[in-house]
């Protein structure tokens, strides 16, 4: 079988299987960003906090979730939530092990990380948004949530751009890790691939194309997003 | 509740393999060091050929994800006939040399751009005037341009660091003996997930504490000239 017929979307083909696996790679790393972006949220406000003991509980998770292996943290949600599921099947007369959902699992675990990474962006974020335009909110009695909603969101969200992308293509990366839960991503395929056809480094090496590719075509939505929301600030050294 | 027999046993066994996890950590550390200094001296130099290629290898490196680079180095390589004949063989088939291997060339990447900014933050300034007193490339080298972008990026360099300390967990996929290869082994036999992975999370939470620790006591070591000077007060005020 000869390269073209094993990449392309015939019969013995592997290419649809691909595909859907770059698909479903994305589709990974975008839920985990999502319940990265409540869980740095909810730690970058830790941080930000007067309290002393909401500091130390945000210095903790970043800790944590800095300092831990991105496969160590993997493995405890899989394999430990897996065991946990059983366990508790087990009080209840299921027999048998229980495994968690892979994806579910897995988005949780790339959230989690990158959460500790994007409160450190959300914290500079805030931080850089200037304090006369909250003091002059605050003086002309403008509520709390209106300006949350007014000033401080749409200034961190630009803000925050260039970081989250940094943040994007490590979790892309990190979601390649996920294929030790089984789940049918990317690097899962390939693997798949590679071992059933023994192109071990026609298919590794058309995984990683694709995942530059993706890395990319990221950085080219990200540059666009970023003139975009800075399309109000002056630029440094643009020649008219 | 708490087993601590189990607990003290499992530590033992994870302590016995903290040092392949180190070697791992040097072996890369050093390895990839010095191709760094090859790739930031290819990417800054005038001839684009050099330049373009140091860029496409940062990008590679920068835009896959290590398991893919690992599993292209130790299963890719090894299909070929022409790989198993040749002298390097016995390098590339250890799964231990692989791993070295590939975390060198994925580090060598990620250091080359911290070195390239640290070269860049060096004032334009003292480099003109080392060549107006008429000091060599090479001793302008060693004792301006070094010393200054060196110091620069050595907070950039404890993060990738312990992003290196984190990656060596990945050798476990490729059958490394390492802290997450042994926490592995001691879970398919046990089944106890929880507490072999917090042993072994515990164990990294240390070592990235500690690399941590060193970096910044070099950093300190290495800016007495940015902290105030100490004043030498008398204690006693002499009449003469």
């Amino acid at each position: 079988m000869d390269l073209f017929e094993m990449l392309g979307f015939g019969e013995q083909g592997w290419g649809s299987a691909v595909l859907l696996a770059t698909l479903l790679t994305v589709a990974l790393t975008l839920c985990g960003l999502l319940v990265g972006s409540v869980f740095g949220a909810l730690v970058a406000a830790a941080k930000l906090s007067p309290r002393r003991s909401l500091r130390v509980i945000g210095e903790c998770y970043s800790t944590l979730f800095r300092g831990v292996p991105e496969l160590l943290v993997i493995y405890l949600f899989y394999f430990g939530g897996s065991t946990l599921i059983t366990a508790i099947g087990q009080w209840f007369g299921a027999d048998g092990f229980i495994a968690t959902p892979p994806f579910l699992v897995g988005a949780l675990a790339v959230g989690m990380i990158s959460g500790s990474y994007q409160a450190e962006v959300y914290r500079g974020a805030y931080l850089a948004v200037s304090r006369g335009e909250l003091e002059a909110a605050r003086s002309i009695g403008m509520p709390t949530l209106m300006l949350a909603r007014r000033i401080l969101m749409p200034q961190i969200l630009r803000l925050s751009l260039p970081g989250l992308g940094n943040v994007w293509q490590m979790s892309l990366k990190d979601s390649a890790l996920i294929s030790v839960t089984g789940l049918a991503e990317l690097m899962r395929t390939t693997q798949i691939a590679a071992g059933s056809t023994r192109q071990y480094f026609v298919f590794y090496v058309v995984g990683g194309l694709l995942y530059l590719v993706l890395t990319a075509l990221s950085n080219q939505a990200f540059g666009r997003a970023e003139a975009r929301m800075g399309r109000s600030q002056r630029r440094n050294f643009v020649n008219p | 509740m708490i087993d601590l027999d189990f607990l003290l046993d499992t530590l033992g066994k994870l302590l016995a393999a903290v040092p392949t996890t180190l070697g791992l950590f040097f072996l890369s550390l050093l390895c990839g060091g010095m191709l760094s200094l090859l790739v930031v001296a290819m990417r800054v130099s005038p001839y684009p050929a050099l330049s373009w290629f140091a860029r496409g290898y940062v990008l590679v490196f920068r835009g896959s994800p290590l398991m893919i680079q690992l599993f292209l180095i130790y299963y890719g390589l090894g299909q070929f006939e022409f790989v198993r004949e040749s002298p390097l063989w016995w390098v590339l088939r250890s799964p231990y040399a692989c791993a070295v291997l590939t975390l060198a060339l994925c580090t060598a990447g990620y250091t080359a751009e911290i070195l390239r900014g640290g070269l860049l933050a060096v004032p334009h300034g003292q480099i003109e005037a080392g060549l107006a007193v008429g000091m060599s490339r090479w001793t302008l080298v060693r004792r301006v341009i070094a010393p200054i972008a060196l110091r620069q990026c050595l907070p950039a360099y404890s993060t990738e660091a312990v992003l290196l300390v984190k990656s060596t967990a990945l050798a476990s996929l490729v059958t490394v003996w390492d802290v997450t290869g042994v926490a592995q082994q001691i879970i398919q036999r046990t089944y106890r997930t929880m507490e072999v992975f917090i042993c072994a999370a515990a164990i990294y939470l240390v070592l990235n504490f500690l690399l941590v620790r060193a970096v910044a006591l070099l950093e300190h070591r290495l800016s007495p000239h940015l902290r105030a000077r100490p004043s030498h007060v008398p204690t006693q005020t002499k009449t003469v």
